[in-house]
């Protein structure tokens, strides 16, 4: 998330005019769980990241698409294909745990802090529209819950 | 966008008040990172919901000093870059190279712009000819053209602002991106490329044009009084 008044007068206009397209969901789903010590937590991105050997985003359906990326994965293999334009990379390029934050997460394990890091980790393309993503959004909720995982980090660009 | 997040209204959600593409605020800072990080899990332990809460901390600028110290690794000259952009393109890749060897030296071996698996001068060169000629095939039998083009363009794009990444001093994501599409033969060759896409007559291209090459910030608006509803 950022400020909306940190961006030009059109892009805030056109990101205004988003808020009509958001979907109205039914209910509200509310989970408590186990203290944080105990949780098994996983990451989800919209950032469009993946390893570097895997199949870049593209446009279509094939947006819609997830990478999964290994929970022992090297922060330093993963590269960014995502659509959009209008975000910072710079951060990125210098460290990707400004956007995945892998080795930040590892220390929290590591000291016990959460519980265990998932096995698998995934990215989505955050530019991908909202209909096409919910098959995407329950067969990654499926991997999840085979993975044992019960708590979920979602880090937006 | 906080006003996007209170309309979806998700169990648990931490505002930060970085700029988009730095969901942690600050790379490189593992304690700025860690207590982000913190404030997000800690809201696992929320009594009831739906939570949305502010992160109050701000991440650090660069000092005046250290803006003082960036300074252009390249001279664009605009005349030049018109009548000959490949050329341009070419010398001012020349010119970049060592730093962005060096920043590949400070990163661990470590780049972002490798993709398209194009070196800087076939990346460029590639964007040239498609400006030229909207019939250049993609560079790989294998790669479809629309991709082709987003591929190329993010790898020269990360190539510049890695090589730009090496020079002393800290900058700004702002100035850096003022400095590629102000000051750089690339950000010109992008704004003609964008121009090349939005007269091509696949609309994937087209949209290509539209939507990826240049960010809404640098762009110019779209005219009509519906071009941001067709956006």
């Amino acid at each position: 998330m950022a400020r909306l008044a940190d961006l030009g007068e059109w892009e805030q206009e056109l990101l205004l005019q988003m808020l009509d397209e958001i979907p109205a969901y039914s209910g509200q789903p509310w989970q408590s769980g186990a203290p944080l010590a105990q949780r098994r937590v996983a990451l989800l991105t919209t950032s469009g990241i993946h390893r570097h050997d895997d199949h870049a985003y593209s446009d279509g359906a094939v947006a819609n698409e997830y990478r999964v990326i290994p929970g022992d994965v090297n922060a330093d293999e993963l590269v960014m294909s995502h659509l959009s334009s209008n975000f910072d990379r710079t951060g990125f390029q210098q460290d990707t745990n400004v956007v995945f934050p892998i080795d930040r997460l590892r220390e929290l394990a590591t000291e016990g802090v959460i519980g265990s890091l998932a096995a698998f980790h995934y990215a989505v393309m955050g530019a991908a529209r909202l209909p096409g993503l919910e098959a995407t959004a329950r067969q990654i909720a499926k991997l999840l819950k085979q993975d044992s995982v019960d708590a979920v980090l979602l880090t937006p660009v | 966008m906080r006003e996007h997040t209170a309309a979806i209204r998700p169990p648990r959600a931490l505002w930060v008040p970085f700029i988009l593409g730095r969901p942690l605020g600050v790379p490189n800072d593992p304690a700025f990172q860690r207590r982000v990080l913190l404030a997000a899990l800690q809201l696992l332990e929320a009594p009831a919901g739906p939570v949305l809460e502010d992160y109050s901390e701000e991440a650090p600028q660069p000092g005046e000093e250290a803006s003082e110290g960036f300074a252009c690794p390249v001279r664009f000259a605009p005349a030049q870059a018109k009548d000959d952009l490949a050329g341009a393109l070419q010398r001012e890749i020349a010119t970049l190279a060592p730093w962005y060897d060096m920043a590949k030296v400070k990163q661990r071996g470590r780049s972002t712009a490798t993709l398209s698996g194009l070196t800087a001068g076939e990346m460029a060169a590639f964007i040239a000819r498609f400006i030229n000629d909207a019939a250049t095939p993609s560079y790989r039998d294998d790669v479809s053209l629309p991709l082709a083009l987003r591929l190329v363009t993010q790898d020269l794009k990360a190539w510049y602002l890695e090589a730009a990444s090496a020079q002393p001093g800290a900058r700004a994501a702002l100035e850096a991106r003022n400095w590629f599409w102000h000051d750089t033969a690339a950000g010109q060759a992008f704004l003609r490329l964008r121009d090349a896409c939005l007269a091509h007559p696949d609309d994937t291209i087209k949209g290509i044009g539209a939507r990826s090459l240049v960010p809404l910030a640098i762009a110019p608006r779209p005219e009509g009084s519906d071009a941001l509803r067709r956006y």
